[in-house]
């Protein structure tokens, strides 16, 4: 038992678990959206844009969340109106960028003495270091972060699985799209004192695509990783107490091995299960190939 | 103003196109209310382009899309869209309840859920379809036609005033046409517009009481009648298509 209750007799501990704990469920639930679109590269770059945002406040000694959310919300913009236009190819331009904008959170901070130490808390997060204003910023925004995203869960729904629909219902998808894209961002941005800039797409996209492996419902899976999303940070913070292992890192990687277990043993999408289905020679459903049915027309063509 | 108060679905002088080149313009036509209009041409020939933008998925560079006389409004979805499936992302986890329930998301509003009344209407829809007690299931689980029978569920539950399809029949064996072609003969009755896309000609003139013929433009529009003739057909297809009179 002491196992358990030891750790959560140090005060940082208490706070550690409680950030983890908002932000594993807040990345697992606006994860699922990401996960769904395939932004992860997107989510990617706006994580590494935040990082002159992060430097640049850490360095007048403000809150982060600041510097990164003003650096977040032009990415996002920016990302926004790149993929908007047909004619630039998207995924370089976004890496471009957001390559760019990293480099230039590192050249900032390489200005200050003793500038490796501090990188690395940026880098890869320092969760047993948050403090109580950490912990109530990062419920505040997390909770508006849920409160507009389950507001238009409808609207966000529906553009991402049709949205042809949705704009043929007159839906303002573009502005529908940047909001969800500020979603994101400012769950990075909260995310970033728990894993850091680097492995915060591990939170963001790990539990939501063990959760799809699990279920086909969409309410189901936001839910299901949610509550993955917070397991792997107990546990993760647990196991990193006990074994001096880097917090941020071990919570990912525990994350990881739910997705491992949920890729082999999940009940319809799993390795086993489609295994041994083609031992018995049964089609998988899942696997309807609208190809099958088709009627290959004689079309006139020129 | 020829169209006012009678329903009709009015286009004048429009120009589609992405940047600053037109794919198609003066583009102009007038569909009666009611009509079923078949649309036919060449691959490529600009009905997927057309369709859209009627539905306003790619915006209309220039000119006016009138209905009754005034400009469209979509925020009441008075159009129904039938997208080609393979713009569809069927791994997505929803089930064909929820897929068609969509339909009623603007008659609902922002901030507001879709209640037991759409439930309800989405099952009926299901079930006209011949999908009764399959709302549950997740949608790649149904068959090509199964999948484009749930997509016009959706549009019968949005109770357009005109429904757009983009080659509804391509890969739907002859068991499933029967209850589109039935589908589409009851909007009619019921005086909504009806606008399809389609490689089917043998099956126009049983169902189009108007065919629309493109070609980067429109080659010749009007009753199926006076417009579904050899020559016309001849011309669209550019002598490719053999004609049976």
């Amino acid at each position: 038992m002491s196992f358990f209750t030891d750790p959560l007799t140090y005060g940082f501990m208490q706070r550690a678990m409680l950030e983890a704990c908002i932000v594993g469920g807040v990345c697992g639930i606006v994860g699922c959206f990401v996960v769904l679109r395939g932004l992860a590269f997107i989510g990617d770059a706006l994580a590494h844009a935040v990082f002159p945002g992060v430097v640049i406040s850490y360095m007048l000694d403000r809150s982060i969340v600041i510097g990164a959310f003003i650096f977040g919300f032009f990415t996002a913009l920016g990302v926004g109106i790149v993929s908007r236009s047909r004619r630039v190819t998207e995924d370089s331009a976004i890496g471009v960028l957001f390559a760019a904008f990293f480099a230039l959170g590192v050249v900032i901070i390489s200005r200050q003495s003793g500038f490796r130490r501090d990188l690395g808390a940026l880098l890869f997060g320092n969760v047993l270091g948050v403090s109580h204003t950490d912990v109530l910023v990062t419920v505040g925004i997390g909770a508006a972060v849920l409160l507009i995203l389950f507001a238009l869960l409808k609207e966000f729904t529906l553009t991402a699985f049709d949205s042809t629909l949705a704009r043929s219902l007159g839906y303002p998808v573009f502005w529908l799209d940047m909001a969800l894209l500020m979603l994101v961002t400012a769950t990075i941005v909260v995310s970033l004192q728990t894993v850091g800039n680097i492995l915060i797409l591990a939170l963001i996209v790990t539990p939501p695509a063990t959760a799809r492996l699990l279920t086909d419902d969409l309410y189901r899976m936001m839910a299901l990783s949610a509550t993955l999303g917070v397991v792997a940070s107990i546990a993760g913070l647990y196991i990193s107490y006990h074994w001096d292992l880097a917090a941020g890192a071990t919570i990912v990687l525990t994350a990881t091995a739910f997705f491992i277990v949920a890729l082999v043993v999940a009940p319809d999408h799993g390795l086993l299960a489609h295994e041994i289905q083609k031992r018995r020679g049964h089609h998988h459903v899942h696997h309807y190939h609208p190809a099958d049915e088709a009627l290959t027309e004689d079309v006139p063509a020129r | 103003m020829n169209a006012d108060a009678n329903g009709a679905l009015e286009v004048r002088d429009l120009a589609i196109g992405y940047g600053s080149t037109f794919t198609m313009q003066d583009l102009t036509f007038e569909v009666p209310r009611g009509a079923v209009v078949g649309l036919i041409g060449p691959n490529g020939s600009g009905k997927s382009t057309l369709l859209k933008a009627l539905a306003g998925v790619i915006p209309a560079r220039r000119g006016r899309i009138l209905l009754n006389g005034t400009p469209i409004d979509r925020s009441s979805g008075e159009i129904a869209f039938v997208p080609q499936r393979e713009e569809v992302n069927w791994d997505f986890p929803v089930t064909a309840r929820s897929v068609v329930t969509m339909g009623r998301y603007r008659r609902r509003g922002w901030l507001r859920w879709p209640g037991p009344d759409d439930h309800r209407r989405a099952d009926a829809a299901l079930a006209r379809m011949g999908l009764e007690g399959m709302g549950n299931r997740h949608i790649s689980q149904f068959s090509g036609g199964q999948q484009q029978r749930i997509f016009l569920a959706r549009a019968l539950v949005q109770e357009p005033r005109i429904v757009l399809l983009d080659e509804p029949l391509t890969g739907v064996d002859s068991a499933n046409r029967a209850v589109f072609y039935e589908t589409i003969r009851s909007f009619a009755a019921q005086q909504v517009t009806v606008i399809m896309a389609t490689h089917e000609l043998d099956e126009v003139p049983h169902l189009c009481s108007h065919v629309c013929c493109m070609d980067h433009g429109i080659v010749a529009f009007g009753p199926t009648a006076e417009t579904y003739t050899p020559e016309i057909l001849r011309r669209t297809f550019g002598g490719q298509v053999a004609v049976f009179s």
